[in-house]
């Protein structure tokens, strides 16, 4: 096997001890008509030859375009000690600190993290993270219905859709209502609908969800939607991308009671999914509402100082049927990477990573309306934005033959919508290059011309031997 | 906290940590305690002065940020003393009931940072990602052969999540045949806590059923508490006291009969690989913990993986998108609205890619006659250590255990007052993370240990040596239990200040208002 240990004679000691000579009697206790009689799988397989196949796999997916896809998930510029530390076994082959006397460095690395995403979102409280963005989604609108006691959610269509969808699927459990608030012709949320809806005395509302940036990219007014919502004794949850609160107004400072976002842009890789980092943090007031696992800081018998889990009296393997969340891991390695990467940036660093991602946005902007692809909508943006593009499905999949990956035909998640059919949402960052851009640009204009891509090298149709790749850092 | 908050030079106070040793791990400062306005700096170009002038300050944050100012060097020791401060599996026995600690190989961790697969985007068009997909297609697969099911969802990002997921599943069955009155879910006394929270969260009442003397479920108890309104069974099996479940036949017919579904909570999968198939034996649906079974590491409490295997009934309700495979031998996601009858999502994307590389690495590299070979060595191990230490410790359950076993403290601390706490930390002065303690419920004074395959003959006799040193300590000289840890990096903590007043984050800090470093 593998990775076992055991020799021959090993296994000999072992069952000679047990008194018995092979391990039968072990799993005789299987019921013979269910037990099973080995598996039907490959051959176990040599590592030389597994490494082979592993990159071949890897090889197979195609990195090197020039990507303005976003929607979510950011890439950015991971300084090499990340990863670095990500390696230590120390810290990845530990498990949950239920022993603290030696799990302190996995504790006082949550306590940290806790820490400057409080900084960063302006609350008190932050969890040791959940499992992604929409799951920290789902769980603060459960959050603010346990908070309120009522059972209806306003959650704007301009939030990521994938968020909506998998509250949708938590809440379709517990019989909640979710509703949609639909946006203005600018982009950004409906506060005269909003106000409707809240109006609903009959149905009062718990919570009120909106994106900051929302999901076409744009800036939403969330001081007066927070106002709206605590009128009616909603809370209100601002869904935001940590790395824009670097430059943008934190939720605290207008009025949010609860924030929740996709931690992944800190540090951690797209990995087509996963696994990311569900941020989730509230005003103090709702601490024993919040579901996930609390890092504390206390004192040992010595009084020396130390960290350990806490409040626990609000998790499943304490309270069972009645805990906050059925919610047992968190996403410590991913909230380790996002911890060191904010450290090696700082403050100066991390805001540079946002301002600078909205000016690659703006000249993104310039290069593509000159393409003849003008922004879709008017109000503020910070490094993503939606632009009108006829036929956006079929100039996507065009674009992509020219190596540009143009962002995300929003088609896809409004289908319904004829202005949004017409669309791709597109996003630069701190990586964005003047290249890149000019060759966005340069291909829109061809493919909108009806043009066969002039170098075929970046293109997904020449595939076959992977570029190398481009993109820098590497966390996991 | 001391003063040390303030970030300023003359208040720096890491005063009872001690000074920084060259040897043996000591406290170490927080971030913000390293902090000095004007470190940092050299990863990021500087923006234009213009960057964010199209945006309305109403927008903007007013305050200066504070977070530390460190630089790289500083950053790197940090961290590397916080690691020092760990117990870990490559440090160490990790003896954890029920978490499955076994080794991490190396390859996998290479694997999952080759760039194509690191730095592939979620929602790239399927034609940029026909590896990763290829992978997960596969792996689906291979999961479905190991657990029996006819098809396996990789998208819950933990076995809690796999969970819900599953009992969703379990939810749009019953409403999808009009069988609106199932309203409850039946739980095992021994059972993760986890059970009985997804159980409320997904709208459904629990029903807890006794464990029989013998460990397994009683079927009286079981079969009186099943009925029209059962919508579902979770079982673990083994269970979690490491037995396993013999009357399972009689459980799930009992259980079809009512016309509810079997859930399989899949935690102790290490145990049976080869042996038995949940899903061939007639369980419905079942989480897979990739992060136990398949060696995913645990990375200090996640990322791990809960992949959801079903059988046929449940499979029109598998979450969307689902990984398909065309004729022509390509790989796509499901489109939106492809399968009405899903649930629908339960994350953001379509799983954990990156934990399910080194999966796919872990089965491939063990084959089918290696998994097999692991179940057989853990259960091996298990049962060995075990009787190593049956003189010692009680033994609640004397027939063979499966990939972990219980023993009992309650004797010795009934002679001694030493309790399993107290054994526990007396664990980490001789080097090793401590088991399990007080879970399974219903064991007095709990140990629950699983050695995993991973561990040598040698690591096993060590730590049934340590345990009996202890037990013989209890009783000569309880105080040295009684008061450990004394060689860990801390002493006991003080937990109740740390609930009845909470600091969960540093507060003191003032924002970085020195000029960008340039």
């Amino acid at each position: 096997m593998a990775y076992g240990p055991h020799t021959p004679a090993d296994r000999e000691a072992m069952l000679a001890a047990l008194g018995i000579t092979s391990v039968e009697p072990l799993f005789a206790d299987i019921p013979v008509a269910v037990r099973a009689d080995g598996l039907a799988l490959p051959e176990p397989e040599p590592e030389l030859e597994l490494a082979a196949r592993l990159e071949g796999l890897a090889g197979r997916n195609r990195v090197d375009l020039a990507s303005f896809l976003g929607a979510g998930v950011y890439r950015h510029y991971v300084p090499a000690a990340v990863d670095q530390i990500l390696l230590r076994g120390e810290f990845y082959t530990a498990y949950t600190p239920y022993q603290p006397e030696v799990s302190q460095g996995t504790l006082q690395t949550i306590y940290e993290y806790q820490s400057l995403l409080a900084e960063l979102t302006g609350l008190d409280v932050v969890s040791a993270s959940h499992y992604d963005g929409a799951a920290a989604t789902a769980e603060a609108a459960l959050m603010a219905v346990r908070a309120t006691r009522r059972r209806r959610v306003l959650v704007s269509r301009a939030v990521h859709r994938h968020y909506v969808e998998t509250t949708r699927t938590y809440f379709a459990a517990a019989e909640l209502a979710l509703e949609e608030l639909p946006t203005t012709a600018d982009g950004t949320t409906d506060l005269a609908a909003l106000a409707d809806a809240l109006a609903d005395a009959e149905r009062p509302v718990a919570a009120v969800l909106l994106g900051q940036p929302n999901a076409f990219g744009l800036l939403e007014p969330m001081a007066q939607a927070a106002e709206l919502a605590h009128a009616a004794g909603a809370l209100f949850v601002a869904v935001v991308e940590p790395v824009s609160l670097a430059v943008l107004a934190p939720p605290g400072s207008y009025g949010a009671d609860i924030a929740a976002g996709e931690g992944q842009p800190l540090g951690i890789a797209p990995q087509y999914g996963g696994p990311y980092l569900g941020v989730l943090a509230c005003r103090e007031a709702l601490v024993r509402q919040i579901p996930g696992r609390l890092v504390g800081r206390t004192t040992d018998l010595e009084g020396k100082r130390a960290f350990v889990m806490t409040l626990r009296a609000r998790e499943q393997d304490i309270r069972r049927e009645r805990a906050a969340s059925n919610i047992c891991t968190n996403q410590a390695l991913c909230a380790l990477a996002a911890t060191v990467y904010v450290a090696c940036l700082g403050p100066h660093g991390l805001r540079d990573v946002g301002a600078l991602g909205a000016a690659r946005a703006r000249e993104l902007e310039r290069a593509l309306a000159a393409a003849g692809a003008p922004r879709l909508h008017r109000a503020p943006y910070l490094n993503e934005f939606a632009v009108h593009v006829p036929d956006a499905a079929r100039v996507h999949a065009a674009l992509l033959e020219h190596g540009v990956l143009a962002g995300l035909p929003l088609a896809r998640w409004y289908p319904d919508d004829p202005q949004l059919r017409e669309a791709l949402l597109v996003c630069a960052t701190e990586v964005t290059t003047t290249a890149e851009i000019e060759r966005f640009a340069a291909a829109l204009a061809a493919v909108r011309a009806g043009g066969a891509p002039a170098d075929r090298t970046g293109s997904v149709a020449a595939a076959g031997t992977p570029a190398s790749v481009t993109t820098a850092g590497g966390a996991s | 906290m001391s003063g040390a908050a303030s970030g300023s030079l003359d208040s720096r106070d890491v005063g009872s940590l001690g000074p920084r040793s060259a040897v043996g791990p000591q406290l170490q400062p927080t971030l913000d305690e390293l902090s000095r306005p004007g470190r940092g700096g050299g990863k990021i170009p500087h923006p234009p002065a213009d960057a964010l002038a199209g945006i309305p300050a109403s927008a903007l944050r007013d305050a200066p940020l504070a977070l530390p100012e460190l630089n790289e060097p500083e950053v790197v020791r940090h961290f590397v003393d916080l690691s020092r401060l760990n117990y870990s599996v490559d440090g160490g026995f990790y003896p954890l009931g029920s978490c499955t600690m076994k080794f991490n190989p190396k390859l996998n961790e290479w694997a999952a940072r080759l760039p194509g697969f690191a730095q592939l985007h979620p929602l790239a068009p399927d034609a940029l990602a026909q590896g990763t997909l290829q992978l997960l297609w596969e792996l689906e697969g291979l999961l479905a052969e190991i657990s029996g099911m006819r098809a396996v969802t990789l998208q819950p990002a933990a076995g809690a999540h796999g969970e819900l997921t599953g009992i969703l599943m379990v939810r749009a069955y019953h409403e999808s045949r009009g069988d609106h009155e199932r309203r409850e879910v039946l739980v095992p006394d021994s059972a993760h806590g986890t059970n009985p929270a997804t159980a409320s969260m997904a709208g459904f009442t629990t029903v807890e059923v006794p464990s029989a003397p013998d460990g397994g479920v009683d079927l009286d108890a079981f079969r009186a508490a099943l009925g029209p309104r059962t919508a579902a069974v979770m079982l673990t099996n083994p269970s979690t006291l490491g037995l396993f479940e013999g009357r399972v036949v009689e459980l799930l017919e009992a259980i079809h009969e009512a016309g509810a579904l079997a859930y399989m909570d899949g935690a102790n999968l290490n145990a049976i690989l080869g042996k038995f198939r949940p899903g061939a034996a007639g369980f419905d649906v079942m989480h897979i913990n990739v992060h136990k079974t398949f060696s995913t590491p645990h990375g200090g409490g996640g990322p791990g993986a809960g992949p959801v295997g079903v059988g046929e009934k449940l499979l029109p309700f598998l979450p969307s998108p689902r990984v398909l495979r065309e004729d022509d031998g390509t790989f796509r996601l499901e489109r939106p609205g492809e399968r009405p009858t899903s649930i629908g999502r339960v994350r953001a994307y379509q799983g954990s890619s990156g934990v399910f590389v080194r999966a796919f690495a872990y089965i491939r590299a063990h084959g089918g006659s290696g998994l097999v070979e692991v179940s057989e060595d853990a259960v091996l191990a298990a049962n060995y250590l075990k009787s190593r230490i049956a003189g010692a410790y009680a033994i609640p359950y004397e027939r063979p255990c499966k990939h972990e076993f219980v023993a009992s403290g309650g004797p010795l601390h009934e002679a001694t007052g030493v309790r399993t706490l107290d054994i526990a930390k007396r664990l980490i002065d001789k080097g090793f993370h401590p088991p399990t303690i007080y879970f399974p419920h219903i064991v007095d004074e709990c140990l629950l240990i699983e050695p995993t395959e991973t561990e040598s003959l040698e690591t096993l006799d060590a730590f049934a040596e340590a345990l009996l040193e202890i037990a013989a300590e209890a009783r000569r000289e309880p105080e040295l239990v009684t008061s450990a840890p004394h060689t860990a990096p801390v002493r006991r903590l003080d937990e109740a200040t740390a609930a009845r007043q909470p600091d969960l984050h540093w507060r003191a800090m003032t924002g970085a208002e020195s000029p960008c470093p340039t």
